[in-house]
């Protein structure tokens, strides 16, 4: 005997504008096993959740069916409403008349009907469904943190004062980013190599926080709570723990590279210390530009005081038990070469805002004035130009970037305050400066160190006799503008950092068009990607500056703590089973699926199910030849009764 | 672009109307709000900016500087507190004293028939004035039917009036020059 209850909502009138509700609930009403049909203004309410507890009891209800808005955002609610009231939550479905039906229909009479048919499929549905019990998964309690900038060791260091063990995983020698190569940060002008220091130091001594340096993540296999990650770290030639950073090989190291090219701060050589403060603070040699693999050279080897380096040191590959992870993987610039028209990369003197930040830090200029790349001459005029590939859908980046207002104002006022006679041009296209004390500080800069601000893009960027010639426009004004400048510093495009798309795959998380990854929802979930227990930090996910990054991680890691907090997890027990009397073991699922839930059981010779694996996303239930793959409570003869009341 | 002779006009402008037009974000608030604003060449808020440029020619040869009517609607509205009536009256200063000749010079021409007016009787005299604005502007009737309004009104005297201590204007005047 079937006894399922109908519960149609109004949403307000989101759905009554377009679904005659009383109709609907008349009809439901003398449909076959429903025994109970009523409406409520708001179902999702307490007085309406109410309604169905109490009509579970009363009608003694073994099934219940919500016609209301998208499963999406409340399945779970409702579910919840049936098993406090003694009903198995799998025994609950909803059928969506709002998105699916009054939301995106005009017609009455059609919208009404429709959302009568959507409540019988679902009505059939609930008929044949099975109650289930979630399957209960341990979890192992150690984070994965792809990526030690500033967000990566926030998220680190909250989930380890959280009391969790976590691996910090940098494919950089060093960790801190490009925090570490920043000059000062706005809006307080703090010099960010002592802001990140103290975080550094931190990150060094907890004795919960393991650092892997060099190191990339290979694969991720598994899932909520038992993740197996691959990781494989690089050799850097030198062994950590006899190196003390004396700097001696640094010295005799006959390959230089040119300083102001590089981005990596310290990079002179091919075996370099990455910064003052770097963690950890030992030498890293390039094995792309040391000769030693060419001409045997091994001067450094021969300098060091405590027999370090080490030419013959592989790289090393592991496998770590993790619980979570967390993807703060950051940004990278768009590059200079796509913006010909700024002339980046074609002259010297035209540099990205990155590079400037290394002509500003003081242990570049080691308390000289600063010195623009081509001449080594002081420059009196520098032009910043803003949005130099952000806001141009010309360019692929319709987006904002987000920081570039702000840091070119901080660029304007460090460079006035270093050359006090300079001058410094900022064209824009519109000022953000949304942010505590960000309008007052950009307004500082054109009121106390005369930045001038044209709003207007520049159209061309040329040499002419050691100048670089800035052809714009002042829009305010309606007249073309010339600048002969002796910089140009570029606000050019936040992209994702190189190899997301790469990380993305290997994670199984996906990413937007640009390649920055995506949150499940943008307002509610900002920090979870789809994949559950990975989760996102930083400019990984968007751009965004330091405090809004460190916010971001710190929310990153309070979802891992919160998960770590659980002695089981629960796994949704919609996943698919095999009737082994029919499977032939001809091994189709295994290939469908995406999760690897699905394996040849060796002794069997027919397939099995890891049921912690599986999603219950159907693909293999709809590959399988014979149908011996069926997935609870969508089985076939459930979909096929559904369809006949459809159609 | 910015050279040290834009450096200075900045400055002189500072100094003689006390303003920062630095403030100035160009909403142009003050270009809507100005009543006389569609009869000029530059708008208030350009002005500002040509001072940044060092215009200095293009902005004391402009109407703007002379349609000002100074009536302070642009200041009182400016949401960076700059009074730009100040910086009108500075500008015109400046072309005053360096003899520039640009558009609206008739408006000049009252400015000074106006104070000197003032100084000899301490009073304004509208006749005297007419008088004088049109031996130096010429157009003797094109504000006739306007003057014999005014006149059957009883808003035009023919004899002039003095305050009873001239001497003391023309002392003011004395020390305003000397300040200068």
């Amino acid at each position: 005997m079937t006894r399922i209850g109908v519960f149609v909502c109004s949403c307000g009138l989101n759905i009554a504008r377009t679904v005659d509700i009383e109709e609907v609930v008349r009809a439901m009403g003398d449909y076959p096993g429903v025994v109970h049909a009523i409406n409520y203004k708001y179902m999702c309410s307490d007085p309406g959740q109410s309604t169905i507890k109490d009509a579970i009891r009363d009608e003694n209800l073994d099934g219940v069916v919500v016609a209301s808005c998208s499963p999406a955002l409340h399945e779970v609610t409702f579910r919840r409403t049936c098993e406090s009231a003694g009903l198995n939550p799998y025994m609950c479905e909803i059928a969506n008349i709002r998105e699916q039906c009054s939301w995106v229909h005009n017609d009455r009479e059609k919208a009404t009907q429709k959302a009568g048919e959507t409540i019988a499929t679902v009505v059939e549905k609930v008929r044949f469904n099975e109650a289930l019990v979630p399957i209960s998964v341990p979890v192992t309690r150690r984070a994965l943190v792809i990526g030690a900038g500033i967000s990566g060791i926030q998220a680190a260091l909250s989930i380890a004062n959280s009391g969790h063990e976590v691996t910090l995983l940098e494919r950089e020698p060093s960790i801190g980013g490009h925090l570490a190569g920043l000059a000062e940060t706005y809006v307080t002008h703090d010099c960010s190599p002592c802001l990140l220091s103290s975080r550094i130091v931190e990150v060094k001594r907890h004795p919960r926080i393991e650092t892997l340096t060099c190191s990339e993540i290979e694969d991720l296999k598994g899932y909520v709570g038992n993740f197996t990650a691959k990781i494989k770290t690089k050799a850097s030639l030198v062994d950590p723990v006899r190196c003390d950073g004396c700097g001696l090989c640094v010295e005799k190291c006959p390959v230089a590279v040119a300083p102001q090219t590089e981005r990596t701060p310290g990079k002179t050589k091919a075996i370099w210390i990455p910064s003052p403060q770097v963690v950890p603070a030992e030498a890293v040699i390039d094995r792309d530009i040391c000769t030693h693999f060419q001409d045997g050279c091994d001067l450094c080897k021969k300098v060091c005081p405590r027999d370090a380096i080490d030419f013959d040191q592989g790289d090393r590959s592991m496998e770590k038990e993790v619980g979570a992870v967390v993807v703060a993987t950051g940004f990278g610039l768009y590059p200079k070469e796509k913006i010909g028209e700024y002339g980046h990369g074609k002259y010297r003197d035209v540099i990205d805002g990155l590079e400037f930040e290394r002509l500003l830090s003081v242990w570049e200029r080691q308390g000289r004035e600063i010195r623009r790349p081509s001449d080594g001459k002081v420059p009196r005029e520098v032009v910043f130009i803003q949005c130099a590939g952000s806001r141009d859908p010309e360019h692929g980046m319709p987006y904002c970037s987000k920081v570039c207002c702000m840091y070119t104002a901080k660029h304007a006022r460090m460079y006035k305050q270093a050359v006090p006679d300079g001058q410094a041009y900022v064209f824009y296209i519109d000022v953000r400066a949304g942010g505590k004390g960000y309008e007052e500080y950009v307004n500082e800069s054109t009121k106390d160190e005369g930045t001038l601000y044209l709003r207007g893009k520049v159209a061309r960027v040329f040499e002419d006799n050691g100048k670089i010639m800035v052809w714009g426009v002042d829009t305010l004004l309606g007249k073309k503008i010339e600048i002969a400048a002796d910089l140009v510093v570029l606000a050019t495009a936040m992209v994702p950092s190189e190899g997301a798309k790469d990380l993305a795959m290997r994670l199984k998380i996906s990413s937007d068009q640009y390649g920055f990854f995506s949150e499940i929802h943008p307002k509610m979930r900002p920090v979870e990607s789809p994949t559950s227990g990975v989760y996102l930090a930083g400019c990984a996910q968007a751009p965004r500056d330091i405090p809004e990054t460190v916010a971001h991680a710190s929310a990153a890691a309070s979802k891992v703590a919160a998960l770590f907090s659980r002695d089981k997890l629960s796994h949704e027990p919609i996943v698919v089973n095999v009737d082994e009397d029919i499977c032939t073991g001809c091994a189709i699922c295994v290939e469908a699926c995406p999760y690897g839930a699905r394996e040849i059981d060796e002794w069997k010779r027919i397939a099995s199910v890891r049921e912690v694996l599986c999603q219950g996303c159907g693909a293999c239930a709809a590959a399988c030849p014979n149908g011996a793959t069926g997935q609870k409570n969508f089985t076939a003869s459930q979909v096929l009764s559904m369809i006949d009341v459809a159609i | 672009m910015i050279d040290e002779s834009a450096k200075s006009l900045l400055a002189t402008i500072r100094e003689k109307s006390g303003q920062d037009i630095l403030a100035c974000y160009h909403c142009q608030k003050c270009v809507v709000g100005c009543p006389v604003a569609e009869f000029m060449d530059v708008p208030p808020n350009a002005i500002h900016r040509l001072i940044q440029y060092g215009r200095k020619d293009e902005i004391l040869k402009s109407a703007t500087i002379w349609l000002c009517a100074a009536c302070e609607t642009c200041g009182t509205r400016c949401p960076n507190d700059i009074d730009i009536a100040r910086v009108m009256d500075a500008l015109k200063q400046i072309a005053v004293k360096e003899g520039v000749k640009g558009k609206e010079r008739d408006v000049a021409v009252m400015h000074g028939l106006f104070m000197s007016g003032i100084r000899k009787r301490g009073r304004m005299h509208e006749v005297s004035l007419i008088r004088d604005l049109k031996l130096r502007t010429g157009g003797f009737f094109k504000d006739i039917r306007l003057g014999i309004k005014m006149f059957r009104l009883g808003k035009l005297s023919l004899s002039a009036e003095c305050v009873k201590n001239v001497k003391d204007i023309k002392q003011m005047f004395d020390r305003a020059k000397a300040i200068e």
